[in-house]
């Protein structure tokens, strides 16, 4: 199966909130997928690689990373996803996990 | 027989019934039985063109023998039959209508063949009378759509012709009341004639003919969730349900179908459900087939009573030694009956909660799709309100209570509501967004020229869709733009959902008519596999006592 892979970046204005150690979350199942969470000096940008079987849903990720970063004041990260048909529900539950575990919230 | 249309004649049914069971006697001996080989020429007997015809069949045993003898008539001699049956979900069934032995269909379910249903009517092979409900289909059958020939089956038959349906009695007793007792002809397919019955489900004297099949039916384990394959997500939903609405309502009295949702919430009762402390308080009466995955809850004392469409293959031994639980005949075996669960789940309970392929932006939510004719089987009628409904329960008068626009319909007049659920996830199979702009159903009626499209849950009867973002209270919303606002701000990502606007969503979050995992105090977090009693079908077992026995594709130990 080709792989799509999507690189951006995003960043908020508001204080920004980092990780104090590398995470990695969740397996690379059907309909799910794996998440490395790992701190990175970016000026307070968060860098995402994502790989994913699917296509035509560039738009979509970005916004549920962009919710993501934005409820967390995520900066200085670096996020990598590996995915496999993750839906936008999993993808965010996935991504709250393992912030919640970097962050030990 | 005159036509004479001054005759005064009162019996012209059995009379007919009479003609043809004499043309059928060669075939019929002692005990009513015939020979599996007998089996084409007996239907030639007793069948003629046009008639309405039952073959007995819903989403778990098939008359399947019965079914594919009737293919193989003599189709100058049968033809154009009407058939009146809940399912339509094996091959031979649809082959009827490919061969012209059939031509119309009034049905409920079309499973597998959902496809060749919409195929044939655009084709112009079948006629379709109407999509039903269960007990809506089971309705007519007393009025204008009574059964002259219905082939159905059993288990067991004695030398008398009595049968035993036992753990899957599901609709035989109804088919046989409406055709029997207008003096219709009732065939009945056994997987063994014995001396003796564990109990008689069906009396010899309401049957004409029994045959003892080539191999036993067909039952298909339709309602077997493996706990392996339920996901975070589906737990986090179920963490929702239980707090947002089970807790809210105190729900005791519901239904529960055939979903990974249901089946989480199942497997969760001994755990979140005892950490909420709700043991008691919900889930105490349920009409619901024996899910494995009810296993958990039974034994930890969480149920009291559970009433069954149909049997779920495994469940035997599991179900007789809980005869306080289930209902079960003299002889200790599960009595399911479709018809008395369907109206137990229409008028007793007090939710109905499933799950749906599409929602449209007004809260409308139907299964099908551009080109399957599917029906929705039991859906409609326990996922609707009862307006027949006079008795009351906390739930149901709290759910009513909650509706601020009441009194435009009933002045000061209170009146409950029956909780209506849809608890899916923003995007399903295939990253497909659940939530619409218009529903696939608006192009299937076309497709397959419909009368309206057909709608599983209409908007004014659902209450509450569950979403990975929240719970959208409907019945609290005062008008459609609210229910509309409400069901954006669960959306999501889908394009109904990326409409919502942040300031409306936070005004309806303050009059909780949205809530968010976070609103109702739900940890995300915490909405992994370590909430669920059994992670396994082997988890299942244990919890069973080893009672419980998985049908063969369900070990993989």
């Amino acid at each position: 199966m080709a792989l799509n892979t999507l690189e951006f970046h995003v960043k908020i204005d508001e204080g920004t909130k980092s990780v104090d150690r590398p995470i990695h979350l969740g397996v690379v199942g059907s309909g799910d997928m794996e998440v490395l969470m790992e701190p990175k000096d970016l000026k307070g940008s968060v860098s995402v690689k994502i790989v994913t079987p699917v296509t035509g849903f560039d738009e979509l990720w970005k916004r549920v990373v962009e919710t993501f970063v934005s409820e967390t004041l995520l900066g200085d990260v670096h996020l990598e996803i590996n995915d496999n048909n993750a839906t936008p529900a999993v993808v965010l539950l996935r991504l709250r996990q393992a912030f919640a575990e970097a962050t030990g919230e | 027989m005159s036509t004479n249309g001054t005759e005064k004649k009162w019996d012209r049914r059995s009379a007919d019934t009479a003609e043809r069971m004499a043309a059928a006697a060669r075939f019929i001996g002692p005990g009513k039985q015939f020979k599996p080989e007998d089996t084409v020429a007996l239907l030639e007997a007793v069948i003629r063109p046009g008639d309405r015809v039952n073959i007995e069949g819903n989403n778990q045993k098939q008359a399947d023998f019965l079914a594919e003898c009737l293919n193989k008539v003599d189709k100058s001699k049968i033809h154009d039959l009407h058939m009146v049956q809940s399912a339509v979900p094996l091959p031979v069934h649809l082959d009827l209508f490919e061969t012209g032995i059939a031509k119309k269909l009034d049905f409920a379910f079309g499973g597998p063949q959902a496809g060749r249903v919409a195929q044939f009517i655009r084709e112009g092979k079948m006629e379709l009378g109407a999509i039903h409900t269960y007990l809506e289909l089971f309705s007519r059958y007393f009025l204008d759509l009574t059964p002259k020939v219905s082939l159905i089956c059993a288990y067991k038959a004695d030398r008398k012709g009595n049968l035993y349906t036992g753990f899957n009695t599901e609709d035989t007793p109804t088919i046989v009341e409406a055709t029997k007792f207008s003096q219709g002809i009732v065939i009945a397919q056994v997987n063994e004639i014995v001396d003796e019955l564990p109990r008689v489900d069906i009396p010899a004297d309401w049957i004409d003919a029994v045959v003892q099949s080539p191999k036993p039916f067909f039952i298909e384990p339709l309602f077997t969730r493996d706990p392996a394959l339920i996901t975070d997500n589906q737990i986090l939903l179920a963490m929702l349900c239980l707090k947002g609405i089970y807790a809210e309502y105190e729900v005791k009295r519901l239904n529960h179908g055939i979903g990974f949702l249901t089946s989480a919430i199942e497997l969760m009762l001994p755990t979140y459900g005892n950490e909420l402390g709700l043991k008691g308080k919900i889930c105490t009466h349920m009409a619901l087939n024996p899910h494995p995955t009810m296993i958990p809850a039974i034994e930890d004392g969480w149920v009291e009573q559970i009433h069954c469409f149909g049997g779920e293959l495994g469940m035997e031994k599991f179900v007789a030694a809980h005869p306080d639980v289930f209902f079960v005949g003299p002889d200790g075996s599960l009595r399911s009956n479709r018809a008395y669960s369907q109206a137990a789940g229409q008028f007793a309970c007090d939710m109905f909660i499933g799950g749906t392929l599409q929602i449209d932006k007004y809260g409308n939510s139907s299964t099908a799709t551009a080109n399957r004719v599917a029906g929705f089987g039991g859906a409609p009628n326990m996922g609707s309100d009862s307006h027949g409904r006079r008795h009351s329960t906390e739930a149901w008068l709290k759910c009513g209570a909650e509706q601020p626009t009441l009194d435009r319909t009933l002045g000061n007049m209170p009146r409950g509501k029956k909780l209506v659920v849809q608890g899916v996830e923003t995007f399903g199979e295939g990253r497909q967004p659940v939530f619409v702009e218009e529903l696939d159903a608006w192009k299937l009626a076309k497709n397959a020229n419909l009368p309206l499209p057909p709608v599983m849950i209409y908007a004014d009867d659902l209450t509450h869709i569950v979403t990975e973002e929240g719970i959208a209270y409907l019945n609290r919303a005062p008008d459609i733009e609210a229910r509309m606002a409400a069901i954006r701000a669960v959306a999501g990502y889908t394009e109904i959902g990326l409409k919502a606007d942040p300031a409306e969503t936070k005004r309806l979050r303050e009059q909780r008519i949205v809530m968010t995992p976070e609103d109702l105090g739900v940890d995300r977090k915490r909405a992994d596999r370590s909430m669920l009693a059994a992670r396994s079908i082997q988890d299942l077992v244990t919890w069973s006592g080893g009672l419980y026995n998985p049908p063969a594709r369900f070990r993989n130990w």
